[in-house]
């Protein structure tokens, strides 16, 4: 059974997720997922690995298709277009053109190797966009101060340390101005003392009002920057609510054996 | 004796001699005798084998200054370096569109590359150039049309085959099989991570190809891609078969009609020792260019790993 939403948010959910199928070849890993966020909400999505997370998050921007349900983002069907009565697979552009506002943060960062950091921030606005690229590095400058890494704007991936380069990671995915931000599992590839930095970076976009779904294992996070706690199993959602109340007081036997790791 | 008194004092040491005795920032710095003498045993053996060779009177050392610069050997020297240049361009084109073909998720693309490969690299380069040669014996015309209906457009095979065509078909579309299954490693080399996250961030397939995976897949690409231009250079000298010109060619026209076979040889290997040369320090410099970026290579302003 499934928590409703905090009826105090905005009406119109950006995100709404139905019954999301995922296999792969034999193996089901998303058994009819429902979610649905609201504009500027911050989810954060705990389980045992397994259970479908990082695939749920890859769903929803297609970088996996779905096999049964349906998303709609921002009240855009993903992946699909509806004709009439029937729904239509969209074309490979198409389909790119729809992630154009879903920024995507990855464990293992993903930087471009090759590319400066403001050279990998401007990559997408510029080519992809079509901004200009003064306007771009402008902007560009101005999101890597945000995160603290001014001084690195001429450096390569791999001259920074892990923490660095996520939050450069995290300044890439912003400079598209993305409407919905998702994270998956960010600090987890990274030395303990440099996950700090990357969680007060997400702490502080949280607090600006982006949405936000986290996939981690960070429940410090979780108690203190998320508006609403997912816990997932077996490719569904077991139950969800409040940090407070997920945290402290879960209602199912798994999420309690879940959660009896970290606390 | 309690054992505080047995075991040795801890708080000062006072071993300053002892460390200085110690210290292995001072430790004696052997002479490698084995590794010098070794040195001066290779450079002495090169220098009198050079010197053997250089006085031997069998090299004809004159014929082949007289030779060298000749103009029919330069004029040969300029078609191979011409045919090598334009079927390595037409192969490395050619080859990048197979190479994508070959991973795309296209059934029908990726069976039509691969018969491609199959067949130009199965077949050896001197009978390709053969064919190219006497295509017009085979199919005197060469229409384009609608296969069992009627042709749009057709050619007399005569006024389309000269050597020189031949030669440039026959050695790029053998090179551009090659340069598939190279290219294809390269695009292989890059990590998964990249084609995602280009996705990720809505780059088209093709942008991601340009923009992302290739600049990263060229540092795989370029060694073996250098060898094959260098083989290429020498693989023109079978052009002489469907009489072209080019450097083997030529020197085979003069020791044919002087019979110094080996002097006007080492023409030959001169001049390809000396293009060879150059295109290794262009690989060189267009391998260091694509290395920026990575473990190793030179830093920019900011201090790497300094705290942010």
């Amino acid at each position: 059974m499934t928590m409703p939403a905090d009826p105090g948010t905005a009406p119109m959910p950006l995100v709404k997720a139905r019954n999301v199928h995922k296999s792969f070849d034999r193996l089901e890993v998303l058994k009819g997922m429902d979610l649905d966020v609201a504009p500027g909400e911050v989810v954060v999505v705990l389980g045992p690995s397994g259970s479908g997370k990082s695939t749920f998050l890859r769903c929803l921007n297609n970088l996996e298709s779905i096999d049964r349900g349906s998303i709609q983002i921002d009240g855009e069907q993903i992946g699909y277009q509806l004709r009439g009565q029937r729904l239509h697979k969209l074309s490979a552009r198409a389909a790119a053109r729809q992630r154009r506002r879903i920024g995507m943060v990855f464990q293992q960062f993903n930087l471009y190797p090759h590319l400066t950091v403001l050279q990998n921030v401007i990559e997408a606005p510029v080519g992809v966009h079509g901004r200009s690229r003064p306007d771009a590095e402008r902007e560009a400058l101005a999101l890597l101060a945000r995160v603290g890494l001014s001084d690195k704007v001429d450096s390569y991936p791999r001259q920074l340390s892990g923490g660095q380069q996520q939050r450069v990671a995290i300044a890439r995915a912003l400079a598209i101005k993305p409407k919905l931000m998702l994270f998956d599992e960010p600090t987890s590839a990274l030395d303990p003392e440099l996950v700090g930095e990357v969680l007060s970076t997400m702490r502080d976009l949280a607090e600006q009002g982006l949405t936000m779904i986290v996939v981690t294992h960070e429940i410090g996070f979780a108690r203190e920057a998320a508006d609403r706690v997912i816990f997932m199993d077996g490719g569904t959602v077991v139950e969800q609510g409040k940090p407070a109340d997920i945290l402290m007081n879960p209602q199912h036997a798994r999420t309690r054996a879940f959660l009896s790791r970290f606390i | 004796m309690t054992a505080a008194a047995r075991r040795p004092a801890m708080s000062v040491p006072d071993d300053s001699g002892e460390l200085s005795l110690r210290d292995v920032a001072r430790a004696h710095q052997p002479i490698r005798y084995g590794y010098w003498l070794l040195w001066l045993a290779s450079v002495a053996v090169l220098l009198k084998f050079a010197w053997i060779v250089a006085s031997n009177k069998n090299f004809e050392w004159g014929v082949v200054a007289k030779w060298l610069t000749a103009e029919s050997i330069l004029r040969g020297l300029a078609v191979t370096l011409g045919l090598a240049a334009s079927s390595m361009v037409i192969g490395i084109a050619l080859g990048l569109l197979l190479a994508v073909a070959r991973m795309s998720s296209n059934n029908l693309l990726r069976l039509l590359s691969g018969l491609y490969i199959w067949v130009f690299r199965g077949t050896p380069l001197l009978v390709q150039l053969v064919f190219w040669y006497n295509l017009s014996m085979l199919f005197p015309v060469i229409s384009l049309g609608i296969p069992f209906g009627p042709d749009l457009v057709s050619w007399n095979a005569n006024d389309l085959i000269t050597p020189l065509t031949a030669a440039i078909a026959g050695l790029s579309l053998n090179e551009a099989a090659y340069m598939a299954e190279i290219i294809r490693g390269g695009l292989l080399s890059v990590d998964p991570g990249q084609h995602e996250t280009a996705k990720a961030f809505s780059m088209t397939r093709a942008r991601a190809l340009r923009r992302i995976i290739i600049p990263q897949a060229m540092r795989s690409i370029i060694p073996p891609t250098g060898n094959q231009l260098i083989s290429m250079i020498k693989a023109t000298s079978l052009v002489s078969v469907i009489a072209m010109g080019d450097l083997l060619y030529s020197v085979q026209a003069v020791y044919n009609r002087t019979f110094e076979v080996i002097p006007l040889l080492l023409v030959a290997v001169a001049w390809y020792l000396l293009v060879t040369s150059i295109l290794n320090a262009v690989q060189s410099v267009i391998e260091s260019y694509y290395a920026r970026g990575e473990k190793g290579v030179s830093a920019p302003a900011s201090h790497p790993l300094a705290s942010a």
